[in-house]
């Protein structure tokens, strides 16, 4: 399943998610109005110990912000050369902190958890007729349809290169776009052949008079 | 909204997802270029405004669930306290209004509509979110962020152009397909 969650048990685990996502808004605004290097220091301090209380393996999760370290070398420098090294320090610190802290409620949060937990906060949407199973319907249909289309984007490269390849390889995306549309026009029809997008509470009986 | 709809919005979510699979170009600031903005302007200009608004609010909410959608396999609640979170977060906007500015000039020829919607969605207002984003993120002063991030311009630019090919090549094979020129 593509998720970055990671299943274990652990103390973090068994929190709600409701919980964890409330800390985690509540840290980010604390860390803003932090101004002293040691405070800084010391909450960067308490979230690398909560990556190693999930195990002796905790500390290499940290490894997800690798994509971003060129452009923190970067911010840092600037920041340093235009400000001083002590506020170029605090924000390094304020941002590794607050981004650690946000991938470790995605690693001990299941996606469903995160999910109920957010749900009713789309309830008001229902009044604009978007009713919470079809979003789920939607959901469902969004998660299906990425391996699919990587699939289709995959096949389309490798009949590209063994025709010779080339530089023009954007020229690929006209076909995966017919390829998708066309798939997502079966998929509608297929969906509207069987009664279309059903409520939970509609009994299947109901389905054929609507 | 109808199903076929649903379908729609979750296709071109999916679209965007898919498009991260090419391997990103890195670049200096350490902010990769993407295919991935392709796939926002396209389903601005494909979808609509309010479809391609949709399908790219399910996108972002997937990835802030913890699926690792992003290109280089990001994702996760990290992604919206980094650097680039303002572009993340944009995505919804700038394919909205790619598909209002796209079906505002649809007496135009589609490369034309397509392309300009592409330009101020995709660019003008992802940008708007992505220099606020950077800013709050990272601290720097306004000029400094938009001064890091315009090194982008010459990749986004060929973006645009692509959606405007896409689009008008697909409007040939698939008139249907283009939600902006109908009506």
């Amino acid at each position: 399943m593509m998720t970055l969650y990671v299943h274990r048990q652990s103390w973090l685990h068994r929190r709600s998610a409701g919980l964890k996502l409330l800390l985690l808004m509540a840290t980010s605004i604390t860390l803003y109005a932090l101004t002293s290097l040691w405070a800084a220091g010391l909450a960067l301090i308490v979230v690398l110990l909560a990556y190693r209380s999930l195990g002796p393996a905790g500390w290499s999760y940290l490894w997800v912000v690798k994509a971003l370290i060129p452009m923190f070398v970067l911010i840092f420098a600037l920041q340093a050369w235009s400000q001083s090294v002590s506020v170029a320090t605090l924000m390094l610190l304020r941002m590794l902190t607050l981004i650690w802290l946000a991938n470790l409620v995605t690693l001990t949060t299941r996606m469903d958890a995160m999910m109920d937990a957010v749900m009713p906060l789309l309830a008001p949407l229902r009044r604009v007729g978007i009713a919470p199973h079809r979003i789920a319907f939607t959901v469902a249909l969004f998660v299906r349809f990425v391996p699919v289309l990587m699939a289709v984007l995959n096949s389309l490269l490798e009949a590209w290169k063994s025709r010779g390849g080339g530089r023009a390889v954007w020229r690929l995306a006209i076909p995966m776009l017919i390829n998708a549309i066309r798939m997502s026009d079966h998929v509608a029809q297929a969906l509207a052949a069987r009664g279309g997008v059903r409520s939970p509470d509609t009994p299947v009986s109901m389905v054929h008079s609507q | 909204m109808k199903d076929q709809a649903l379908v729609q919005v979750a296709l071109y979510a999916a679209l965007v997802a898919a498009l991260g699979l090419i391997p990103p170009v890195p670049f200096v600031t350490g902010i990769p270029i993407t295919a991935q903005t392709l796939g926002v302007m396209l389903a601005g200009v494909m979808l609509g405004p309010w479809r391609g608004c949709l399908s790219m609010l399910l996108f972002v909410a997937v990835v802030a669930l913890g699926a690792p959608l992003l290109s280089g396999g990001r994702g996760g609640l990290g992604v919206f306290v980094s650097p680039t979170a303002g572009f993340i977060i944009g995505f919804p906007a700038a394919a909205l209004v790619s598909g209002v500015v796209a079906r505002l000039l649809q007496r135009q020829s589609i490369l034309i509509a397509a392309g300009v919607g592409a330009f101020i969605g995709g660019i003008l207002v992802l940008y708007v979110f992505g220099i606020v984003g950077f800013k709050w993120v990272t601290g720097n002063d306004w000029l400094r962020s938009v001064q890091v991030m315009a090194v982008y311009v010459p990749g986004d630019s060929l973006k645009v152009v692509l959606t405007a090919l896409v689009a008008q090549a697909v409007y040939k094979g698939l008139p249907g397909a283009v939600a902006t020129r109908q009506a």
